[in-house]
């Protein structure tokens, strides 16, 4: 089994047209392949090169990581004397991905990595997911070196990511017992010594691999201060010692991905970047990346959810014909099939807004950019930040409806331990609470409801030309996008906070919904395989507009007190 | 001590994946239809050769197959893990060959390498299963070999302790260098393909491929040395046209027969367990199945 090439979807959002400037801009006009011999000549070079490589990723999981995931599911993870024990298979999946280079991926060359995009490596993320979604986390987690790239100096870059290339691992050590969703409660202590390193004391909490090589450190370093500005980022080198592993949690789901607590006695650590920018700066950067890998793992679920539940209908005969010829299994089916493609055509559509305004802010390391490039990084940068909460909040709640309906066409086989979708089910609840529960994403998320980012989007999208075998779908989208404007109106003209704070979901949900409609529209439009998904979508998103909008039309904002508690 | 690694491999068709049309009606394999890989022993063979390689720096791997000159793939293959380069034994003289035409013709490559420390090759390949090959380079090389190796122990003062899987248990020997070591199914799985030589070394081309290739190709070819697979005839590893091909091969197929295991008769016995299982061994042994 190959998880990529069995796959034709992905092949289609890797050949997306925006790619072919996204891969000259980050090769810097094919330059690199002067100093590498492993760098593209050209565009079709690099597309041969991401297709190879991903192929490599798609068969490690179509075979060892897939055959793996049951065991680690049972055997999981655990801690003797104070250091993390993987379960055998997490191991093995490490060890493989590190002999086949898949670590460092989004690198630089110059140290180590492969260059590649965010689209390929994300494309990665989605099948890692797919075969082993707990072991998605800790090689996604790769994901860290990009902040030591972005913004540590020239010498740390140079001591660490050659290491994370080479595949040693990385965490991301920010939430505590009393700082989850409200990080500014941080109280990790960062103290400076006279050398200039620092010294860690403390306590962290809910750490995945929370036992790496490489940590990258929330800490107060600010005494006195009490919020988000007294905060710093560094960096933690496990060979120095200092940090234990005091427990890991028994979990649900994803249970070869070990959760920490961790203890920190005078460990040393460097800083990475200037002082108080930790939380309001990096971590922010750090948790923009951190969410698209989750909506990748969230599209991965969903597609290991479709293809369970799928082949069991096929296969499963009750009253004398395969349950998938009953128009209640096979409307199931269709609609996880649109979740799936709804949500990913998303997820390759942020990953390109990402590259593109990434590549640009690397590209100003290196020179000034104009005028009209620094115009379109910020147009870029935009959508990247409209589009990822949308896609991780979205996404992951998709990707726990296609759990949940894959166990219910599985019946009560689904409900016993003996088939994969049990386990799909628990690793699915995760996404749509870490790196931000959905409720979060839609604060994140809202400002481009209101200020009109999203409506911009879907008219930029109705513009695009369709055939006219899709027209109708057309059509409907354009209708939706008055429906979505006018429920916005109704919600932000109120001038109420705790009214629009309320509605937001509905609001986002509308907005993300018309918006991958369209997305879903131009991949028919290029590929008549998604034609069929791009109809039951917008389907499914006529009725829950015209459901949100009678909710939001019929409701007085004085109603709330009803939904408020005693 | 760095050391020169040969490994022999092999493309060979995909049998383990067979359907309908993979054999022709005269009963030879219809090479079409099957997919050419990697002979999964050979790559087993591999993976020794460069964890040997991994321990042993500056030590290098080089490839040999004999075959059609598409064979270079499996170069590449090898290239794509870790092997440092191969050569594609090819030539229309050598056409035709059984075991032992085949393994005259590999060990006169062999021979031009020249310098080698040690060989490494499958038990056997899936599509011919002889396990003939590898021992029969051996004796034309008149030096030691090693078969059924799972796992090569250490490689130290020009001797190779190797352990062996047989049918019955293991059993740990120790070799002079130079000598043929053929690996079993049983040792470690090869090492995925890296990103990075995947890049690298993808469009290393043999001579007859550069032939086919655009200019591109070949001016990358002519800047980067290590992408050249070497490309040998008959005449250039000195092969006696006597003993290769055809006219090298005693062998003979007379006929193919397919032969379908069909059950004739069924034979059910009840009772308690112990008594059934009793019977059933009873059974087993006078039929002559097992003891």
């Amino acid at each position: 089994m190959n998880f990529y090439t069995d796959n034709p979807d992905l092949r289609h959002h890797l050949s997306h047209p925006l790619m072919e400037k996204i891969v000259a801009l980050k090769e810097r006009d094919y330059t690199d392949a002067e100093k590498y011999d492993y760098a593209p000549l050209d565009y079709a070079d690099a597309m041969d090169s991401y297709n190879k490589v991903l192929e490599v990723v798609g068969e490690l999981c179509g075979t060892t990581i897939n055959d793996n995931a049951e065991g680690v599911d049972h055997q999981g993870p655990r801690v003797e004397n104070n250091r993390v024990i993987y379960a055998d298979g997490t191991k093995e999946n490490l060890e493989l991905c590190r002999k086949a280079g898949l670590m460092g991926m989004a690198m630089p060359r110059r140290y180590g990595g492969l260059n590649f995009p965010i689209t390929p490596y994300i494309m990665a993320a989605d099948i890692v997911s797919r075969a082993d979604t707990g072991f998605e986390n800790l090689w996604g987690l790769q994901d860290c070196a990009e902040t030591i790239y972005e913004f540590a100096n020239e010498d740390q870059r140079q001591r660490f990511i050659p290491r994370v290339c080479e595949g040693e691992t990385m965490s991301m050590d920010l939430t505590e017992p009393d700082a989850g969703s409200d990080l500014q409660s941080v109280m990790l202590k960062a103290t400076e010594q006279p050398d200039g390193t620092w010294r860690l004391n403390g306590v962290k909490r809910f750490i995945t691999n929370g036992d790496s090589d490489i940590h990258l450190v929330l800490a107060r370093s600010e005494e006195g201060t009490k919020d988000g500005r007294g905060l710093s980022m560094f960096i933690y080198d496990k060979r120095d010692g200092g940090v234990n592993v005091r427990r890991i949690e028994n979990k649900m789901g994803i249970k070869g991905s070990p959760t920490c607590e961790l203890t920190y006695k005078n460990a040393k650590a460097e800083l990475c970047g200037q002082r108080r920018l930790g939380l309001i700066k990096y971590v922010m950067a750090l948790m923009n990346g951190a969410r698209l890998g989750i909506a990748a793992q969230s599209v991965g679920v969903s597609e290991r959810a479709y293809r369970e539940a799928l082949s069991y209908a096929k296969e499963r005969r009750q009253f004398g014909k395969a349950i998938i010829e009953f128009p209640a299994v096979y409307e199931m089916l269709a609609v996880m099939k649109a979740r799936l493609d709804a949500s990913r055509t998303l997820l390759y559509e942020t990953a390109r807004f990402v590259d593109m305004y990434k590549i640009y802010e690397d590209i100003a390391r290196e020179r000034d950019l104009s005028k009209e490039e620094r115009a379109e990084m910020k147009r870029y940068s935009k959508l990247a930040d409209a589009c990822t909460p949308l896609v991780k909040g979205l996404g992951s709640e998709y990707c726990n409806q296609n759990a949940y309906d894959a166990i219910q066409i599985h019946g009560g086989s689904g409900f016993m331990k003996d088939y994969a979708c049990e386990r799909v089910y628990r690793d699915a609840r995760i996404t749509s609470i870490y790196e931000g529960t959905t409720q979060l994403q839609v604060v994140a998320a809202i400002r481009h409801v209101t200020t009109g980012t999203y409506l911009n989007m879907m008219h930029e999208y109705e513009s695009r030309p369709v055939n006219d075998k899709l027209q109708h779908i057309h059509e409907i989208l354009v209708g939706l996008t008055t429906e979505y404007e006018h429920a916005v109106a109704t919600v932000a003209g109120a001038k109420d906070q705790a009214y629009l704070d309320f509605m937001a979901r509905r609001l986002v949900e509308m907005a993300g919904g018309i918006i991958m409609s369209y997305l879903l529209l131009d991949d028919a439009n290029r590929n008549d395989s998604f034609a069929h998904s791009a109809e039951v979508y917008a389907k499914m998103t006529q009725a829950d507009v015209a459901k949100h909008a009678e909710f939001i039309r019929s409701f007085e904002p004085s109603q709330l007190s009803a939904y408020k508690p005693e | 001590m760095s050391l020169n690694i040969v490994v022999l491999a092999k493309q060979v068709p995909d049998t383990r994946n067979v359907g309908k049309d993979a054999m022709k009606e005269d009963g030879t394999i219809n090479r079409a239809a099957l997919p050419a890989i990697f002979n999964p022993e050979d790559l087993n063979a591999l993976e020794q050769a460069l964890r040997l390689k991994d321990i042993n720096p500056g030590s290098t791997v080089t490839v040999l197959t004999m075959g059609l000159p598409r064979a270079a793939e499996v170069i590449r293959e090898a290239m794509y893990r870790g092997a440092d380069g191969g050569i594609v034994l090819t030539d229309r003289a050598l056409g035709g060959a059984d075991t032992l035409a085949t393994s005259y013709s590999l060990a006169q490559a062999v021979k031009k390498i020249g310098n080698y420390d040690i060989i490494l090759g499958g038990r056997q390949a899936i599509d011919g299963d002889t396990a003939q090959v590898g021992p029969q380079i051996a004796e034309k090389l008149g030096i030691p070999q090693v078969t059924y190796a799972e796992e090569i122990i250490d490689l130290s003062n020009g001797h190779v302790t190797v352990k062996r899987r047989l049918e019955n248990g293991v059993e740990t020997v120790k070799a002079p260098l130079p000598c043929v070591v053929t690996v079993n199914g049983s040792a470690a799985e090869c090492r995925p393909r890296n990103a990075k030589l995947l890049q690298r070394f993808k469009y290393a081309l043999s001579p007859s491929e550069a032939k086919a290739a655009d200019e591109r190709a070949n001016a990358l070819l002519e800047a980067r040395p290590a992408l050249a697979i070497k490309e040998w005839g008959a005449d250039f590893v000195e092969a006696d046209p006597q003993q290769i091909g055809l006219a090298g091969s005693p062998t003979k197929v007379k006929t193919v027969e397919n032969v379908v295991f069909t059950a004739k008769e069924n034979l059910q016995i009840d009772g308690s367990d112990e008594t059934a299982i009793d019977e059933l061994m009873k059974e087993l042994i006078a039929n002559h199945t097992i003891g």
